[in-house]
């Protein structure tokens, strides 16, 4: 994937971002509406539920942590825990270093702090369509930052009676999102492999190992069964 | 607006911990030389990944998020279309899960 075009890192490419990533940010905030309900079941405060949103901006992790969250609180548990989870965000990372190691440090780490699953998908589509906006991630990100923390506070303050997100169908709203991003991501028959691979391994590791695991093991082995290939 | 210590210390830990694998793979990633084959690697992390993520829900949750991932894949293929197929996704499986 060598490429000669340029990176660029723009405001028209933030906000582009923030407006492909509107029905994650919708739908993101009927989860973190759910997550500020269940962190007050779970003894969080106000200020303590919103600051956890924002500084570690990870549903995954924190949903998971919440079930750890006990009085004395288990905190080496709950850190690596969140590691962990946080494990994936070393490959996608990785797979966005040869567009975002062409822009400043400031940047680059800046706007890796906004990654999360979905706007990093969208803009890993974009890339993989030639476009070169990296500043992309950026802003669907901040966007689903705000939409998370202020859901976050809505949940923990008017909590209760909201909505089950399982009852509207919203809990599929990820999966629809990502299997529509796959189908933009399809170049033919050389992706069979590593997918199939991939779906196998993530399938498996569900069953078999506890939390979010399966997500890195088959992103590892979809990528290494489709990088070994190609060299034959 | 209460704030616990131990709690906060447990936080700032969390996030600590997520941004380092959030900066961890750039870090590495740029820092290395890449041969041709690492990146013929890391071209494929993306599909890999979301495949991983959604197998799991598609293959093994049930009748109705099959059939509603099928929808999904359809209509994601005829438009290209991203909130029309996710619209498309809750909607099929809201009415799937009623129905099988």
């Amino acid at each position: 994937m060598t490429d000669e075009t340029a990176v660029t890192f723009t405001w028209r490419g933030a906000l582009e971002g923030a407006k492909r990533c509107l029905p994650i940010e919708i739908s993101g905030f009927a989860i973190g509406l759910v997550f500020g309900v269940l962190a007050g079941q779970a003894g969080l405060s106000v200020a303590e539920s919103v600051l956890m949103s924002a500084l570690v901006y990870s549903g995954a992790a924190q949903f998971i942590v919440l079930g750890l969250w006990a009085a004395p609180l288990p905190v080496l548990g709950i850190v690596l825990t969140t590691l962990v989870v946080g494990l994936r965000h070393l490959l996608m990372g990785a797979a966005l270093s040869p567009f975002f190691s062409k822009l400043g440090r400031l940047k680059a780490y800046g706007s890796v702090y906004f990654m999360a699953d979905e706007n990093w998908a969208l803009t890993m589509s974009e890339f993989s369509k030639g476009r070169r906006d990296a500043a992309f991630l950026l802003g669907g990100g901040v966007a689903m930052f705000l939409s998370w923390t202020t859901s976050t506070l809505i949940g923990r303050t008017v909590g209760g009676a909201l909505l089950d997100p399982e009852r509207w169908g919203l809990d599929f709203a990820f999966t629809a999102v990502f299997l529509a991003l796959l189908v933009g991501m399809w170049r033919g028959r050389s992706d069979l492999l590593p997918w199939a691979v991939a779906a196998l391994v993530a399938v498996a590791a569900h069953q078999w190992l506890p939390g979010q695991w399966y997500i890195l093991l088959g992103g590892l082995a979809g990528s290494l069964a489709g990088a070994v290939r190609r060299e034959s | 607006m209460s704030l616990d210590s131990l709690t906060l210390l447990t936080i700032v830990l969390m996030a600590l911990a997520t941004y380092a694998t959030r900066a961890g793979g750039l870090w590495l990633a740029s820092r290395l030389a890449l041969s041709e084959r690492a990146e013929a690697w890391l071209d494929y992390i993306p599909g890999a990944i979301l495949v991983s993520i959604v197998a799991p829900v598609v293959l093994t949750a049930g009748l109705a998020e099959a059939l509603a991932a099928l929808a999904v894949i359809l209509v994601a293929s005829r438009t290209g279309n991203l909130p029309i197929a996710m619209v498309t996704g809750v909607l099929a499986v809201l009415l799937l899960r009623t129905l099988v």
